[in-house]
């Protein structure tokens, strides 16, 4: 199961969600989404032995790919390509074939064209389990858009795309990552779809109470960059937020200054990244939480210093688990290059499935897709020589699924 | 009026060159969104600007404005990438 996507957990009487239980499909479909198309990998049950598929939109820049949970069937595809705008793809029969968007994310057009104009759409989030055929979109520059008919047509959603105080926040064009800045991390908590969680590189992560009609920042106890106001969304920089589907009061995050918990209703978030090696520091982009354990979570450090030259630290990647919540931390690099290999991972190209053990995936900026069958205890790479990786989900399709 | 495709574009029309109608440049965008649907918001943003690397041209000359009256007879040349290598 994806790791960005809510799963719909079985109620409890006490409102906590109880833990999915290990999933126990024939199939399993690991995404690839990249910078000059999309792959996808049809896994056995044992994960053992793969066939591929693609690439899909050869040439295009595909930012998400992202199976519905819901259905198990219909794909989309977040896609542009260096000189078209952009467009959403989706598919009901596994990429077969495609159908494009007929309104694509768009920004309401303004009275004298000055307006913002979507460069591309960066994140899908498929809605609560409630509300079928009902997507998020987050895009770059940032803006949050909703379809309500499984992709076909897409609305901007909440105030936030043009108030006057978010825009603010949101910065330009100059205070984004470098290929845009974007609006990333669209979570709904699967006890309840009018609550919803945001983060923007730059503008910080904000929660909605109100299904998206007002947001409130939610960035106390974060640091920024030395000498800025810490209390100024604007100088927030999140990398990935993940929310844990056994406890959805737990929230990690990954930042431009480090990995944090924040446990709800709290609303001060800790550094728990202070605890990995200091060699290693704890910048980096991508979070991957444990579907039943939400102790449990997975980071893959980057070498955030001087020029950030976003690369493995000291050329050997390796991930990093922690059991307890982030009191400690585990280096997992067996099967990994032990020297001199200058990939990292991006904040959507890793991810877990939901079997016993975990599976983890990840995609390189090299164009490697690796996975452990054993939470990360031994890597094996699955392919080389594909484009450079931007994200990695894996989905359990339909057992009826086409493709 | 003939309107020359370029090939990034090609997979909604299926062709190089395709008829399209319109007293003005938007016009003339407008109907070929209508045959071909989506193909305008590839090439045109929702402010209605022209995506940077597309260019417009109406007979040999550039058009940078999408009120720019054109013919029957007048031929429209689409063209992506003129920068870059």
């Amino acid at each position: 199961m994806s790791t960005n996507v809510p799963e719909a957990p079985l109620s409890t009487p006490g409102g906590m969600p109880k833990p999915a239980p290990p999933a126990r499909g024939e199939r399993l479909l690991v995404l690839v989404a990249t910078r000059k198309g999309a792959w996808l990998f049809h896994g056995d049950r044992r994960r053992e032995a793969w066939r591929i598929d693609g690439p899909h939109f050869l040439g295009h820049i595909i930012h998400h790919l992202v199976l519905d949970p819901r259905d198990g069937r219909t794909l989309l595809a977040a896609a542009k390509t260096g000189h078209l705008g952009p467009t959403i793809f989706s598919s009901t029969d596994l990429g077969r074939s495609w159908k494009e968007a007929a309104r694509p994310p768009a920004f309401a057009k303004s009275p004298d064209g000055s307006g913002r104009a979507v460069d591309h759409t960066f994140w899908l989030t498929p809605c609560h389990a409630d509300e079928p055929g009902v997507w998020y979109a987050g895009t770059s520059p940032q803006g949050l858009f909703r379809s309500e008919d499984g992709g076909d047509t897409w609305r901007p959603f909440s105030a936030i795309n043009e108030d006057p105080q978010y825009r603010r926040w949101m910065g330009t064009v100059q205070d984004g990552t470098p290929d845009g800045p974007k609006l990333h991390s669209v979570i709904v908590d699967p006890r309840d779809p009018a609550h919803l969680y945001i983060a923007m590189s730059g503008g910080g992560v904000h929660e909605s109470l109100d299904r998206g009609k007002g947001f409130a920042p939610l960035v106390q106890g974060l640091e920024v960059v030395e000498g800025f106001d810490v209390s100024d969304p604007t100088f927030h920089d999140p990398h990935c937020v993940r929310l844990c589907p056994s406890n959805p009061d737990r929230l990690y995050q990954q930042n431009h200054c480090g990995i944090y918990r924040l446990d709800r209703p709290g609303v001060q978030w800790v550094r728990i990244g202070a605890r990995m090696p200091e060699r290693v520091g704890d910048v980096g982009f991508p979070l991957v939480v444990h579907p039943r354990d939400a102790d449990t979570l997975w980071v893959f450090p980057m070498d955030g210093q001087t020029v950030w030259p976003r690369t493995s630290p000291d050329g050997r990647p390796a991930a990093y688990v922690t059991r307890d919540g982030g009191e400690s931390w585990q280096r997992l690099a067996k099967g990994l290059p032990q020297s001199q290999a200058w990939w990292t991972v991006k904040r959507q190209a890793m991810t877990a499935d939901a079997r016993d053990p975990i599976g983890l995936y990840l995609g390189t900026t090299s164009g490697e897709l690796w996975m452990s069958r054993d939470e990360g205890a031994e890597w094996s790479c699955i392919a080389r020589h594909l484009p450079e990786i931007y994200a990695v989900e894996v989905a359990e399709p339909a057992e009826d699924a086409e493709g | 009026m003939r309107v020359s495709i370029p090939t990034p574009l090609q997979s909604y029309t299926g062709r190089r060159e395709v008829e399209a109608g319109g007293a003005t440049l938007a016009e003339v965008l407008s109907d070929l969104d209508h045959q071909f649907p989506g193909i305008r918001f590839r090439m045109i943003d929702e402010q209605d600007r022209m995506r940077p690397h597309i260019r417009f041209f109406v007979n040999g000359g550039p058009v940078r404005d999408l009120a720019q009256p054109v013919g029957e007879r007048d031929e429209i040349v689409i063209v992506h990438a003129l920068s870059g290598g």
